[in-house]
């Protein structure tokens, strides 16, 4: 009746890959993703137009996030961050396209998503430290913490996989089942409820992305210095 | 229909059940803190919903996980072929 949600469905094959409808769907959105960028931001004006002060105005909130959240300067973040942001969030909402699954419902998806973030933590925390100061991190409070520390900054990085997949899979799933036992136009709330899932989940994704990676920046130390306007 | 797809189908059940109940009671305790804290303090309702839903999504967390063993046990049962 209903196909399983761990296995995503083959379209064709190039040579020996086979290339899934998830993997089709991604490649639209990044596509789109870059288009719709390319073209925002091909006549930037100081006195903004119409469309660059949205633009700026999605910017500067994820601005504004980075810097309350993990209290440093936004700048090198901002870039990855807003990208992941608005790329769950539109990968969530692709739903809203008649045929199109969210590719955020497949786990292999969320587990990409997840490996960019377990790797930019460490990435940033090693330029931030150093790769002896990164590597200290692990040893505190106490030296038998290291077995624990360890194991934690892979379970984040699963729990957040997990997560992502999960409600946005358990969605699709319930609007199926609605779908073929109520019939047709029945699911249409389930639906509005999605959409809100879809952008507190691609909002929560990037939070904790952020809460990890400031963790592995800052340390929880007051980095009053580091602010710069002091806001 | 043998045992194993049995047991699968009643474990599948127990373990979303039993996974709602503990999340939903400390959802409920989460939300019912933060509401009296914005009641006492409207100004910060901004940062407070920020880290409730933050919170939230953790708490929810343990349910996806028993969801997704559910899953796992319906749907990529290692013993079933």
């Amino acid at each position: 009746m209903i196909e399983s949600p761990l296995a995503a469905k083959t379209l064709f094959a190039i040579g020996p890959v086979p290339i899934t409808t998830p993997v089709v769907v991604t490649w639209g959105l990044m596509a789109a993703l870059t288009l719709a960028g390319w073209l925002a931001t091909r006549s930037l004006t100081l006195v903004p137009s119409r469309h660059q002060a949205v633009l700026e105005l999605i910017v500067g909130a994820v601005e504004d996030q980075i810097r309350s959240t993990m209290r440093v300067a936004p700048h090198p973040y901002l870039s990855m961050l807003g990208t992941l942001f608005l790329f769950i969030l539109t990968a969530n909402w692709s739903s809203l396209v008649p045929g199109v699954e969210p590719p955020t419902a497949h786990i292999e998806t969320d587990a990409a998503l997840g490996l960019i973030v377990f790797i930019a933590i460490i990435y940033f925390g090693v330029r931030a430290r150093g790769l002896v100061g990164y590597l200290k991190t692990f040893a505190q409070p106490s030296i038998v913490m290291i077995p624990l520390n360890v194991v934690e900054t892979i379970t984040r990085t699963f729990s957040l996989i997990v997560r992502l997949f999960g409600n946005v899979m358990s969605g699709v799933f319930i609007i199926g089942i609605v779908l073929s036992l109520a019939g047709l136009l029945v699911p249409i709330p389930l639906m509005a409820l999605e959409l809100l899932i879809g952008a507190i989940q691609a909002y929560i994704f990037t939070v904790l992305a952020m809460v990890f990676i400031g963790s592995a920046v800052s340390d929880g130390r007051p980095q009053g210095n580091k602010e710069g306007n002091g806001s | 229909m043998n045992w194993i797809e049995i047991v699968s189908i009643f474990a599948a059940t127990i373990t979303v059940s039993f996974g709602a109940v503990g999340p939903a009671l400390s959802e409920g305790r989460a939300v019912a803190a933060a509401l009296d804290a914005i009641a006492r303090q409207p100004e910060a309702a901004g940062v407070i919903s920020r880290t409730l839903f933050v919170g939230l999504a953790m708490i929810e967390t343990m349910a996806i996980y028993c969801l997704v063993i559910a899953l796992l046990v319906l749907f990529a049962n290692p013993f079933v072929h």
